[in-house]
């Protein structure tokens, strides 16, 4: 085997020129792969955190309890209301669940909220609004609004409020100035423009107020619990994984994003396998040139193969010969493919940066190890009808030409 | 002296139907351990297709082929190519080397195929060898870069370095000029007295035939001589 590979090097460095050439091939190959790999991966990266990025990865909604039927001794149903049914559900025990659910491992950051609808009201105008209390100091967990602020702070006090710069436009507000802001139940709070955001997410911009979750309790009238609790991830991609435990754990209907995200997942798949075409066509070039290019070899060295098989090397070592050079030529190519494809890359942005109008290349998805494997079993594979044909040469015929 | 090598009625024909060519026509031989024979005959007389089936390196159509005892016609592919590797040297008309390597890693070549690496044992004998053929300052030398009668006397180093039984050699002196020719056939002379090794050379050279103690001598597909 050593002796083998020994001959098969020696081969390859015997024409350096046609070697360094069939490398280069297969390098481009490798580097298309790891190109396409990096962008591919990049962008759907770049969708998800556009997309899903200051979303709830995994949320966790009180259930509206259904109002027991009442039964008549008759057996008869009766239609029946009972007062309290609009009243907000809430997640009683999340001072239990929240830490729980914090220490579940994957899990970034765990936000408690209490949210409904509201009107916020300046003076004569006035706007509805989506209101979400949440903790002070955890105003950033699942959305980034420390990022996304334009005036003021993210800070919530007891009695501040943030806006999205739209509706304060809207209402002509700005920083300091104070404003009512009335639940759907009748409640009404005096609140101060604590910050003004801008997200580019029209409906967030336009019709969401942040409070605190202590104003957002008097408010909606919850004097206990909480009415949903979204979890940000580290890898928005476990979701489905991590969802299933947090259920298992506490007992709660905790739902990916993923539900209801089946038209974004499909573009996504539809993406991947897109990618998955083109780095299949790059390795069956690769294993075409490799194959092809041995063939060649085989038929230039057929005296030498006949002299070899005469001296007594068997049809197996003929063999191993030429799938060694197939071998050798796949990982020399495959390392330079794949240190040119990284090189390449590291001009782009990480993925943290991506910007529109960028290509969102994202260097940590560049498969690296499984181009350079993949490269290397195509070439081994490609070598294999050379070596077979080089085994089969009669030594008889091979010396006399 | 103990029989080698004994061949009986062998048929050689190539191609079939009207095509068909017989080339042996039963032709039956025997050496003995530590013969030096020269191979006689015009072209096509079968000279070349005899020295390919004693080598193994072909089958007859019909006939018998013992060497050391072994019935060769019988033996698989994979037991051809080892009796080949431990027991015969070939030694061809254009040296034939494998242009790649080095004059030693061409004479180890034999051994290194069968340990499956270069073994010091092999290097030893390989550069012994070498020197003895006056390629001492060549050892490490491209074969590519070598002149003809150097290549030749590579040849017969890469065909003893198995220390085989039989050497074949077809035209080894064909291709070279008359003191290389000399040179290599001395070479020859020298390892088959004091080694005992077997050589059957083909030759149509009357002054190379000289070197050997027995002519035999080939006409129509049949020892005539």
């Amino acid at each position: 085997m050593l002796y083998a590979l020994k001959i098969a090097a020696r081969y390859l460095t015997a024409n350096k020129g046609q070697t360094a050439l069939l490398v280069l091939g297969v390098a481009v190959g490798v580097f298309i792969f790891i190109f396409m790999s990096a962008l591919i991966g990049g962008l759907a990266e770049f969708i998800l955190s556009r997309t899903v990025g200051d979303m709830s990865h995994i949320t966790i909604q009180a259930e509206t309890v259904d109002p027991p039927l009442l039964i008549a001794p008759d057996g008869a149903v009766l239609v029946a209301s009972e007062r309290g049914e609009t009243r907000t559900a809430t997640l009683s025990q999340s001072a239990t669940w929240v830490p729980l659910i914090a220490a579940v491992p994957g899990v970034k950051a765990v936000s408690p909220q209490i949210s409904g609808a509201g009107l916020l009201a300046r003076g004569a105008q006035s706007a509805q609004v989506s209101v979400t209390g949440v903790e002070p100091g955890n105003e950033s967990a699942i959305l980034d609004l420390d990022g996304y602020m334009v005036e003021g702070s993210a800070r919530l006090a007891s009695d501040g409020i943030i806006l999205g710069q739209k509706l304060a436009d809207d209402l002509s507000l700005s920083l300091g100035q104070t404003l009512r802001l009335q639940s759907s139940d009748g409640a009404t709070i005096l609140l101060t423009l604590g910050g003004i955001f801008l997200t580019g997410n029209g409906a967030m911009d336009d019709g969401r107020a942040f409070v605190s979750l202590s104003t957002a309790r008097s408010l909606f009238d919850t004097p206990q619990g909480v009415t949903r609790i979204e979890i940000k991830l580290d890898d928005l991609n476990s979701a489905d994984d991590i969802a299933l435990r947090i259920r298992a754990l506490t007992g709660l209907d905790a739902v990916p994003w993923t539900d209801g995200a089946e038209q974004l997942m499909e573009a996504l798949d539809a993406q991947a396998q897109t990618g998955i075409f083109l780095k299949t066509f790059a390795l069956i070039t690769i294993v075409i040139g490799v194959a092809s290019a041995l063939l060649l070899s085989t038929y230039r060295r057929r005296p030498e193969i006949g002299i070899m098989r005469a001296m007594g090397a068997g049809r197996g070592f003929v063999v191993f010969v030429f799938v060694m050079q197939g071998g050798l030529v796949g990982l020399m190519g495959g390392l330079s493919g794949a240190v040119l494809g990284y090189l390449a890359l590291l001009p782009f942005p990480s993925r943290d940066e991506f910007r529109a109008g960028t290509l969102p290349m994202d260097i940590t998805q560049g498969s690296y190890g499984l181009a350079i494997l993949l490269t290397v079993i195509g070439a081994v594979l490609a070598s294999i009808l050379p070596a077979r044909s080089a085994a089969r040469v009669d030594p008889v015929t091979a010396i006399g030409q | 002296m103990s029989a080698l090598l004994e061949v009986r009625d062998l048929v050689k024909t190539y191609g079939s139907g009207e095509a068909a060519t017989r080339v042996l026509r039963g032709l039956s031989l025997r050496l003995d351990t530590g013969e030096m024979a020269a191979l006689l005959g015009p072209s096509g007389s079968g000279k070349s297709t005899l020295l390919t089936i004693l080598g193994t390196l072909m089958k007859p159509t019909s006939g018998s082929h013992v060497m050391l005892g072994q019935d060769l016609i019988a033996a698989g592919d994979r037991e051809l190519t080892a009796f080949r590797n431990l027991h015969i040297g070939f030694v061809f008309q254009f040296h034939n080397l494998l242009p790649d390597f080095t004059a030693l890693e061409n004479v180890i070549f034999p051994t290194s195929v069968r340990e499956g690496r270069e073994t010091p044992a092999a290097r030893e004998r390989g550069r012994d060898l070498l020197v003895r053929m006056g390629l001492g300052d060549r050892i490490d030398f491209p074969s590519a870069n070598l002149s003809g009668g150097q290549k030749q006397r590579v040849a017969v180093a890469r065909a003893l370095m198995n220390s085989p039984e039989l050497v074949l050699a077809d035209e080894p002196t064909g291709n070279l000029d008359r003191a290389s020719a000399m040179q290599v056939m001395e070479l020859i002379g020298q390892i088959n007295r004091e080694e005992g090794t077997t050589f059957l050379i083909s030759t149509h050279d009357e002054k190379i035939a000289g070197f050997c103690r027995r002519q035999i001598v080939v006409g129509d597909g049949l020892v005539t001589g």
